[in-house]
């Protein structure tokens, strides 16, 4: 990383297991240089206050809004977003229990149910429910949401493998 | 979009941090400490908050310590609230910052950045209220610890160039049996109508309290009020309500009279916990 000059960074960041150069101001949020700067749009802009999750991505395996965080703060980290994402259980159950409609506020919820299935894979229904309160949808009802996640837990899937 | 520009610094010792704000402060860029960030980043893009340089404390090894030894717990002011939250060697500050915004949130927001941040709930000093910690604060004058009831009144009184280090309580204050309650107009998610705090001690029940009063507070007279024994406990809460602090917040996540009430019914609650249903009557 270097500064170009006070207001200006070039730094390498690590995305998705591409190391991507990027130039940005210090005051520029991760959301804004991954979408503006690296053509990764999967994350989305809703609230851009942290509370609606649609921004979510995954830094060092744990889930984080990108609009509460600094891009010069991500140099270093490892960085998920929905992009590298390709055919995950979490995925597939998504399209299985149709637990999106319009689509937007979806990449953000995958990602943190992703890192919660990583961190938890038999998360109990008392986890679940705080991790997804990080994610707001307009659309559904969130049922089909969680139904997703139950469907992929360790649990659900030892169960109805017997 | 934050639409000012900002420095950024990330020094790797208390000492360099300090001569930073100084020599920033000089130079009039108007520094401030980032521990979370996500005040400075939310206020920012409103332009409520517009530093002209700021300075990241996460590289400072004392920052960021997490340790309990014979004697103390020792916690570093830029530890995450779900750091602590796992670690959960302090289970009633684990409770109460468990319930501060949301789980995603939570991995970026801070202790030092929830107590010394503009937004003005604060519920992570609840616990350290109750338990008379002390504060290790860095600044100009060097390294300090002092009792947070000195240098804690509404918030955090740091003085220019100060910023808080770490947060120390003792040992044995960290099991002692207690119970914090977060009551919000809706939901398990955003601000409080009103958060409890409480810990049970051989002198009595202690208290603290956010969401009624635009800062979060302990109050000696208030837990004198509460800890009469001779009195029915409905009596008990009904004269520490008139020794409450101004103002009682009045705004869209309740009234006034609404947050009295729902203070009451929490405090009965408190009580029964603590004290079992029979004796809190």
């Amino acid at each position: 990383m270097h500064n170009d000059h006070m207001f200006q960074i070039s730094a390498t960041l690590d995305v998705n297991g591409e190391k991507r150069m990027a130039t940005f101001r210090p005051a520029d949020t991760l959301l804004y240089v991954l979408r503006n700067q690296l053509g990764l749009t999967g994350a989305k802009p809703g609230c851009l206050n942290g509370d609606c999750g649609a921004c979510t991505i995954n830094v060092d395996d744990m889930p984080m809004k990108s609009c509460l965080m600094l891009a010069i703060e991500a140099v270093g980290k490892k960085m998920t977003t929905i992009e590298g994402l390709d055919g995950t259980p979490i995925q597939k159950a998504f399209i299985e229990k149709f637990a999106f409609q319009c689509g937007y506020c979806t990449p953000g919820f995958i990602m943190n149910c992703h890192a919660l299935l990583k961190q938890h894979p038999d998360a109990t229904d008392e986890m679940i429910k705080e991790w997804l309160e990080s994610n707001i949808c307009r659309c559904t009802g969130y049922q089909e949401i969680a139904e997703a996640v139950k469907s992929v837990l360790t649990r659900y899937l030892s169960k109805n493998n017997q | 979009m934050i639409s000012f520009d900002f420095e950024y610094y990330k020094p790797s010792t208390l000492n360099e941090a300090v001569q930073l704000f100084y020599t920033l402060q000089i130079q009039k860029k108007r520094p401030i400490y980032f521990s979370g960030g996500t005040e400075i980043i939310t206020l920012g893009r409103l332009n409520l908050v517009t530093p002209g340089a700021v300075i990241d404390i996460h590289d400072i090894p004392e920052c960021k310590v997490l340790q309990v030894d014979e004697h103390h717990l020792v916690m570093g002011a830029a530890l995450t609230l779900t750091e602590i939250e796992k670690a959960n060697v302090f289970p009633l500050l684990s409770k109460t910052a468990s319930e501060v915004a949301d789980h995603t949130a939570r991995n970026k927001i801070t202790l030092g950045g929830n107590i010394c941040g503009k937004i003005f709930y604060r519920e992570a000093v609840l616990p350290f209220l109750l338990t008379n910690s002390q504060v290790v604060i860095a600044g100009p004058s060097g390294i300090k610890r002092v009792p947070i009831q000195d240098v804690f009144y509404k918030q955090l009184r740091l003085q220019t160039g100060e910023f808080l280090v770490q947060i120390v309580t003792n040992r044995n204050d960290l099991s002692v049996p207690s119970v914090s309650i977060k009551k919000r107009r809706q939901w398990d998610t955003g601000y409080p109508l009103v958060t409890i705090a409480a810990m049970k001690t051989k002198e009595g029940i202690r208290t603290a309290f956010s969401g009624l009063c635009p800062f979060p507070f302990r109050s000696k007279q208030i837990e004198d009020d509460l800890n009469q024994p001779q009195l029915p406990l409905e009596a008990r809460i009904e004269h520490a309500i008139h020794h409450l602090p101004t103002p009682i917040l009045n705004d869209t996540e309740g009234t006034s009279e609404y947050r009295i009430f729902v203070f009451k019914n929490t405090l009965q609650e408190i009580f029964t916990a603590l004290e079992g249903e029979e004796h809190a009557q």
